[in-house]
């Protein structure tokens, strides 16, 4: 067994490792530990961070990548020498158990009929039962014992829910205690809706815990044209939502914050430069800009085959290429905002006197300009979280985002979107696809407003 | 006013240049000629002579950026990349793969697209606003919260879900109109009612949380105090002052993406079947027609620049106090 570094998992723990040490140097800083204080002090706010957490954390989860030796033991059992990720091995009954063709949620019988030959010879049109789902029960089409199982499953899963969240409150208030004794008896500060993140921790475990425990048993979001469970599908695009999420901002910052506060630092012919380039990627329009980046980088793949490897690899950098695109299409916005704001606090009399003591360019820029930028970079970042999970869906369907063998959940609907002109409506892979991103995009955009509200000085 | 236009106007070419180069340098730079003209030839027995004559009937045999050959100016005039920015300055976009005119396309196909694009526009506009002014008057209340949570619930569905749902609604299940095609004249109306209603459902939501913060900052300043005071009841103070005052902040978001009502939506196109400039688009970059990508990024950017330009007239007509030098 060894360890696979695709470059999107690198990133993606490199950014994972920014974002702790930012909590720390937050934890450091009073005035900033009192802002997040406030953020959380929201209900929502806490409610959808624990749900964005929680599609991180799976997120993680699969961006670490495992190759099984021929003779290693963990490995399962057929399937060795592929590189897979801690989430692949906990759904591993999922991916064995592929059927045939489409199938709806806890069916028991395929979706369409096939032709059989019985043993007169006679040509039948059956609907043929499923290798994998509804396989213990003794008479699935007994919509009674279907409840029943159903039912008493959940019983369990649901207990299983509770014992984790349990366990979670239980850790967490180990640190709890532990700040509360430690605690500033002078200052009462306002109680954290903890509350609210338990419930809404608990909720969102028990749905999980749930869909995983049934998904042993049945396909519990169907199958799709392949007989691929699309429970599966929907779990694994949960790390490509996030890491066009989060990885474009890293593409981007670097970029918005170096151009947007040289411009209005600087003034004179390097603002007039760095105003001429974004006002031109502005004016392309964007999906446009994308898609012809994306066309090149098809057909420069095409022509050099060889320089990317395995497929899992080419994939991968295709996806580390769209991240890339889309953060050069997107920092535009943000640099106009800090070219205006620098433009602002340098006018400003601590700036003319630390100027006069002889402070001058970067280390100026670091200590009294950049600190006063950094509300508009963050809520940038939150905001732009939400548009960019929805923004792969709409390339995956114009056909320039991530490869067709990565999974996600624009290449969900886009494999499934022809499947709805069908008698009955195959609709299990869209429905699924637009839930998990809903609840993505809804959790991200709801943080994003109480971050923006907390933040922005304007507000107070 | 004019020399103030003539001046934006020519601001536009470096743009315009930068805009080509950008396009150029990822179509050519990475994709040489000889590639394309092997994509287009075939895989059958392409001889280097046939590359040739495919490069010269297409003026591709030029150098990209420096002509080497040629004297004085030439060095640079004489190149791919020149040539080619000049034609695209004419707005002579040349062949698509398929042979087709691309000028003449673009003519055909612009009017299905605002057919789509300006009913979408002006609705949502409308809407937008009156929702927006509805809930500034009724602020703080129930129905304010109600709608803001709403409001972001709606921002947070994909667009995709909007189109698919709706037609199976509407077209499927209720019958009520074509799930998709298109008809030129007063027939219409049905092929482009429910797009439109999409267009206007998934702008409704950020569009209105926008409007709202608007009149919101200007609600708390003076002159709605002394509307107030002179006794004007509270709908008089939205329509008459706040409305007015709102609409220079609303002018600058709105009046830029006027011109690119053209460009049509890629994606509302393509599903719908509208034989657009969206789905023109998307077709092109389907079946990797460079020519048209080319053509159609060259025509955003310079309605793009059209509408900063018009802003910028739209705001010294509502606002006096700006004067365009």
């Amino acid at each position: 067994m060894s360890l696979v570094f695709l470059w999107t998992d690198l990133l993606i723990w490199i950014l994972f490792g920014a974002v702790v040490f930012g909590l720390h140097s937050i934890k450091k800083s009073k005035q900033a530990r009192k802002q997040w204080r406030e953020i959380f002090e929201s209900p929502i706010a806490m409610a959808s961070a624990v749900i964005l957490s929680v599609y991180v954390l799976i997120g993680l989860t699969d961006s670490i990548h495992l190759k099984f030796n021929q003779e290693n033991r963990w490995a399962p059992a057929g399937y060795e020498n592929q590189v897979l990720s801690p989430l692949d091995l906990s759904l591993w009954h999922l991916v064995k158990n592929q059927e045939r063709t489409y199938s709806a949620p806890f069916a028991s019988h395929e979706y369409s009929r096939s032709i059989l030959y019985d043993e007169n010879g006679q040509v039948q049109q059956v609907y043929r039962p499923l290798k994998f789902a509804a396989v213990h029960l003794e008479n699935p089409d007994n919509r009674q014992v279907l409840w029943q199982d159903l039912i008493k499953k959940s019983g369990i899963a649901l207990l299983a829910a509770f014992l984790l969240t349990l366990v979670v409150f239980v850790f967490h208030g180990y640190f709890r205690v532990r700040a509360y004794v430690k605690r500033d008896i002078r200052v009462k500060p306002k109680r954290l809706p903890w509350n609210w993140g338990y419930l809404t921790l608990f909720l969102l475990l028990a749905v999980m815990s749930i869909l995983y425990y049934l998904s042993h048993f049945y396909h519990v979001l169907g199958t799709d044209k392949v007989g691929e469970d699309v429970f599966y599908q929907a779990m694994k695009s949960i790390r490509t939502g996030v890491v066009i999420g989060t990885l474009t901002t890293l593409v981007m910052l670097p970029l918005a914050l170096f151009l947007g506060i040289s411009a209005g630092y600087f003034k004179g012919w390097i603002d007039d430069v760095i105003q001429y380039l974004y006002t031109t990627l502005n004016s392309i329009p964007g999906v446009l800009l994308i898609a012809a980046a994306v066309l090149v980088m098809q057909s420069w793949i095409a022509q050099h085959p060889a320089d990317f490897g395995s497929s899992e690899q080419r994939a991968d950098l295709r996806l580390l290429f769209l991240v890339f695109i889309l953060g050069m299409t997107s920092w535009t916005g943000l640099c106009r905002l800090l070219r205006a704001e620098t433009l602002k606090i340098s006018q400003l009399e601590y700036i003319q006197s630390a100027k006069a003591f002889g402070m001058g360019g970067m280390h100026l820029i670091y200590k009294h300009i950049l600190p006063n930028l950094l509300h508009l970079v963050l809520i940038a970042v939150v905001l732009d979280f939400s548009g960019l999970v929805l923004a792969e869906a709409v390339l995956s369907y114009v056909g320039v985002g991530v490869d067709p063998t990565t999974y996600s959940w624009g290449n969900m609907i886009n494999q499934a979107r022809l499947e709805m002109a069908r008698e009955p409506m195959v609709w299990w892979s869209l429905l699924s696809a637009f839930i998990f991103m809903f609840i993505l995009v809804l959790a991200a955009n709801l943080f994003a407003d109480r971050v923006q509200w907390v933040l922005n000085p304007r507000n107070s | 006013m004019l020399a103030y236009i003539i001046k934006r106007l020519l601001f536009a070419i470096p743009i315009l240049l930068g805009v080509n180069f950008i396009t150029f340098a990822l179509f050519f730079g990475v994709n040489t000629p000889d590639n394309m003209a092997r994509a287009q030839l075939g895989a059958k027995q392409t001889t280097p002579e046939m590359i040739a004559a495919w490069k010269a009937d297409r003026g591709y045999d030029k150098p990209l950026f420096y002509n080497q050959n040629a004297q004085g100016m030439n060095h640079v005039v004489d190149t791919l990349f020149v040539q080619e920015s000049a034609k695209l300055f004419q707005f002579d976009f040349g062949r698509s793969d398929s042979g087709r005119q691309i000028s003449a396309d673009i003519q055909e196909r612009m009017w299905p697209s605002l057919a789509i694009a300006l009913p979408t526009f002006v609705i949502g506009l409308f809407t937008n606003i009156a929702v927006a002014l509805l809930l500034v008057l009724f602020r703080a209340s129930l129905l304010d919260r109600a709608a803001m949570v709403a409001a972001v619930i709606l921002m947070s569905i994909s667009g995709l879900f909007y189109i698919i749902a709706a037609q199976v609604l509407f077209g499927k299940m209720l019958h009520w109109v074509p799930i998709s095609g298109y008809e030129s004249g007063w027939s219409m109306w049905k092929f482009i009612i429910l797009p439109v209603f999409i267009g206007v459902l998934a702008g409704v939501g950020s569009g209105v949380r926008w409007y709202r913060s608007i009149f919101l900052e200007e609600i708390h300043k003076d002159y709605v105090r002394s509307a107030r005071a002179k006794g004007l009841s509270e709908i008089q103070v939205l329509f008459k002052h706040l409305l007015k005052n709102g609409m220079l902040p609303i002018l600058t978001g709105v009046v830029v993406v006027i011109p690119t009502l053209f460009m049509g939506s890629l994606i509302m196109e393509s599903f719908f079947g509208i034989p657009g400039l969206g789905s023109y688009t998307i077709d092109a970059i389907q079946s990797q027609d460079f020519s048209i990508v080319k053509a159609m990024v060259f025509l955003g950017s310079v309605l793009y620049i059209v509408g900063l330009i018009l802003t910028d007239i739209a705001y010294s007509w509502f606002d006096p106090r700006v004067r365009l030098r």
